[in-house]
């Protein structure tokens, strides 16, 4: 056996450590993003879940303007803070659409009631069919959809305050 | 004993659940009535990535969404699309990942080859030793 084959296997398990000591340090990313960045909203057409408020229909969303489409429900703990950040985007003029998945209306008003109302329409997605038309994977996540109501950008998970720039960037850019 | 008791309430204690409060969909947890078109929607069901527990099927995986993926794919079977159909409209929204089914795309070449290199460097090993006892 040559002297160099008899290292193998040492240079093998050094290999395979540093393999795993590199996957320990940059753990990999198990967001499931969607595949429909750059095209269209899915046709979706969805009931309304509130009385005092109007229903969500794909075609609300190709409007000219650019529109943020928040995944949420009242059932959903992170919701819970972002709302108040999409109260703030709201503020700056952005238009803000909610899909409100597998959620009650009295829990809905309630949730509402109490954390603050950012959205224009909220449609009903009792069985998340409009959120996996949408390759989405939980709640919260959020689209930034642009005037012809073509996918700009995904946002899996809430939208903290310190994302308010980027969002409004990426708004902007739709424009 | 106040830590055993402390310990107990917590073994006690509800967890908070990340869930909604809805019932699951009419057909997550109910076979379609007919034997075939359900055999056809388990078999894609098996081979359908669930989001939330990711490493599980949707058929294996108790998370609502597998339930209403599962929901999906029966409501889908039954209006009479087929199998194929049903895999490609997933993988639009969510990206090969959502399949257990290996796909042809070049990320997955080093799967299909790795086999044959396997045999190719056992026949090479065989050959060796074979030579070896010959001479």
């Amino acid at each position: 056996m040559s002297r160099a084959l008899r290292f193998a296997p040492f240079a093998l398990l050094v290999l395979i450590i540093g393999a795993l000591v590199w996957r320990l340090s940059t753990p990999t990313d198990t967001n499931v993003h969607s595949t429909l960045e750059g095209k269209p909203v899915p046709a979706f057409s969805l009931a309304p879940i509130l009385p005092n408020k109007p229903a969500l229909d794909s075609s609300d969303l190709a409007t000219g303007q650019p529109h943020l489409l928040n995944i949420f429900a009242s059932w959903c703990i992170p919701c819970v803070t972002e709302v108040k950040v999409l109260q703030t985007l709201k503020a700056h003029g952005v238009a803000v659409e909610g899909i409100a998945v597998r959620d009650r209306p009295g829990d809905l008003s309630e949730f509402l009631a109490r954390n603050g109302d950012p959205y224009e329409r909220i449609g009903s997605d009792p069985q998340s069919q409009v959120q996996i038309s949408l390759g989405s994977s939980g709640v919260p996540e959020s689209f930034v959809v642009d005037g012809k109501g073509v996918i700009r950008y995904q946002q899996i998970g809430p939208i903290d305050r310190a994302d308010v720039p980027m969002i409004l960037a990426k708004l902007e850019q739709a424009r | 004993m106040r830590r055993l008791v402390m310990v107990l309430a917590l073994i006690a204690a509800a967890p908070l659940l990340a869930d909604s409060d809805l019932p699951p969909a009419y057909w997550s947890n109910r076979q379609l009535p007919d034997p075939k078109q359900e055999a056809r929607a388990e078999a894609l069901m098996e081979q359908i990535r669930c989001l939330v527990c990711q490493g599980q099927s949707i058929a294996d995986s108790d998370a609502e969404l597998a339930g209403d993926m599962r929901d999906l794919v029966r409501r889908r079977i039954a209006a009479g699309q087929n199998p194929a159909e049903i895999r490609g409209w997933l993988i639009q929204r969510y990206g090969t990942w959502i399949s257990y089914k290996p796909t042809d795309e070049p990320a997955a070449w080093p799967l299909w080859l790795a086999p044959l290199a396997l045999l190719l460097v056992g026949a090479w090993l065989v050959r060796r030793r074979i030579r070896v006892r010959g001479g």
